[in-house]
C-alpha cells in the first residue's frame, strides 16, 4: 500500500485519530492524535492488509516556536515477496505524534513493537517526553542524575558535573584532581 | 611518583642504579587495554604488526589496571565515563602515567563548543603526562608520544632533587 492509501485506511478506521496527512516530500507521514496512538499502532501491526511489523526508528523534533515536541515513528512491513524469496520492505509510512513541550504524554508502543522500548527511553532522555505504560522509563544515554534534556532547543550546558568543570568558554577553570 | 623516587643522597652508586632502574622502567611500559572511541582504532593499529608498539616494550596491553603502568586515554571522555576513568587511574599501581591521545582528550576537540556531555580535556579528571594531538593521531604520533614518555622516565632519579631537599630543610627547621 502507498502512504496515501494507508492514510485513507486509517481515516476510515479511526474517526478523528488522523490529525493530518503530509504526503509531499520524501518522507510521507500521518499525524496521529496522541491519545489514539496506541490503538492505531495495534491496528497497523495486526491488520492483514498492512502487517507493519518493523519499527525502524523513533526520532524527536523540538518545535520551540509552536511549543510542541513531535515523535516520528518510521514504520515498515517486512516479509518475503513469495515462498523462498528474499525479504523486502513494504507499506513504508511514518507516523508523527505531537504533544506539548511541557508535560507531554505519549502512550508507549513498546508492547506493540519491542524495538520501541529503548527508542522511547532515548526520546525521554533527550526531549523529556513521558511515555505512559512504558515498562522501564529511565534515561538511557545520560547518567541518571543528569539535569535537563539535552536535545531541547532551550537546553543549557552544565557548568559543573561531579566536580568536573564543564564550560563552553575559553577561560577554562584550573584542573582539579 | 614511585616509593623509591627522590629518596637518596646523590653519589656514584645512585647514578648507576638510576640508569638501571630507568632502563628497566622505560622499556616495559605496559599500557592498559582501554579504548573509548575512534582513537582506540589507531591505538590497536599501533599495537598490531605494521607499527608494532612492542618494539618499545609497550606491547603488553594488560586487561586490568592493577598490572598496567600507562593509561592511554584513547577517545572522547564523557561526564558519565569520567568517574570510571578516575577510578581506573586510582586502581593503577605507582609509578603510573597517563597519555591523552587525540583532540577530544586534550581539550574536548570537536565537542568543545556544542558537546554538552564531553569533558573538556581529560586533564580535568586525571593528571596527564603526555599529550598526543591529532584527530585521531596516526600510529607514528602515538609512538612519538611513547618516546616522549620514555624521555620523561629517563630523567627520573632516586636521588633527592633540590626541591625535595628544600622541603626537608623547611620541615627540620620548623
Amino acid at each position: 500500500m502507498t502512504p496515501e492509501q494507508i492514510a485513507e485506511t486509517l481515516k476510515a478506521e479511526f474517526d478523528g485519530a488522523v490529525v493530518d496527512a503530509i504526503m509531499s516530500g520524501g518522507h510521507p507521514s500521518v499525524v496521529i492524535a496522541a491519545e489514539r496512538w496506541h490503538e492505531v499502532a495495534l491496528f497497523l501491526r495486526d491488520d492483514p492488509r498492512l502487517r507493519i511489523n518493523f519499527l525502524r526508528c523513533i526520532s524527536g523534533i523540538d518545535w520551540l516556536e509552536r511549543g510542541e515536541i513531535e515523535a516520528v515513528y518510521d514504520l515498515q512491513s517486512l516479509r518475503p515477496a513469495g515462498p523462498g524469496e528474499l525479504w523486502s520492505g513494504d507499506n513504508d509510512v511514518a507516523v508523527r505524534v505531537r504533544v506539548p513541550r511541557e508535560g507531554g504524554h505519549i502512550p508507549s508502543v513498546a508492547d506493540v513493537w519491542p524495538a520501541a522500548d529503548w527508542h522511547e527511553r532515548e526520546l525521554y532522555d533527550m526531549f523529556g517526553v513521558v511515555f505512559d505504560n512504558h515498562p522501564d522509563l529511565r534515561r538511557i544515554l545520560c547518567p541518571d542524575d543528569w539535569v535537563g534534556h539535552p536535545l531541547r532547543k532551550d537546553y543549557e550546558h552544565p557548568l559543573e558535573y561531579h566536580g568536573i568543570p564543564g564550560t563552553t568558554e575559553f577561560g577554562q577553570k584550573s584542573p582539579r584532581h | 611518583m614511585s616509593w623509591i623516587q627522590n629518596k637518596f643522597e646523590e653519589g656514584l652508586i645512585v647514578t648507576s642504579l638510576d640508569w638501571a632502574l630507568n632502563w628497566a622502567k622505560l622499556n616495559s611500559i605496559w599500557p592498559m587495554t582501554f579504548g573509548l572511541a575512534c582513537c582506540a582504532i589507531e591505538m590497536m593499529a599501533t599495537g598490531a604488526s605494521r607499527f608494532d608498539i612492542d618494539r618499545f616494550g609497550a606491547g603488553a596491553f594488560r586487561a586490568t589496571p592493577r598490572q598496567s603502568d600507562l593509561m592511554i586515554v584513547a577517545g572522547t571522555v564523557t561526564y558519565k565515563m569520567a568517574s570510571r576513568v578516575r577510578r581506573l587511574y586510582h586502581q593503577m599501581p605507582d609509578p603510573k602515567y597517563v597519555m591523552a591521545m587525540g583532540a577530544c582528550t586534550i581539550g574536548g576537540g570537536p565537542y568543545f563548543k556544542h558537546g554538552y556531555h564531553v569533558v573538556k580535556g581529560v586533564d580535568l579528571v586525571v593528571p596527564v603526562d603526555v599529550y598526543v594531538p591529532g584527530c585521531p593521531p596516526r600510529p607514528e604520533a602515538l609512538l612519538e608520544g611513547l618516546m616522549r614518555l620514555q624521555d620523561k622516565i629517563r630523567h627520573q632519579t632516586i636521588a633527592k632533587t633540590p626541591e625535595v631537599k628544600a622541603k626537608e630543610k623547611v620541615l627540620t627547621t620548623a
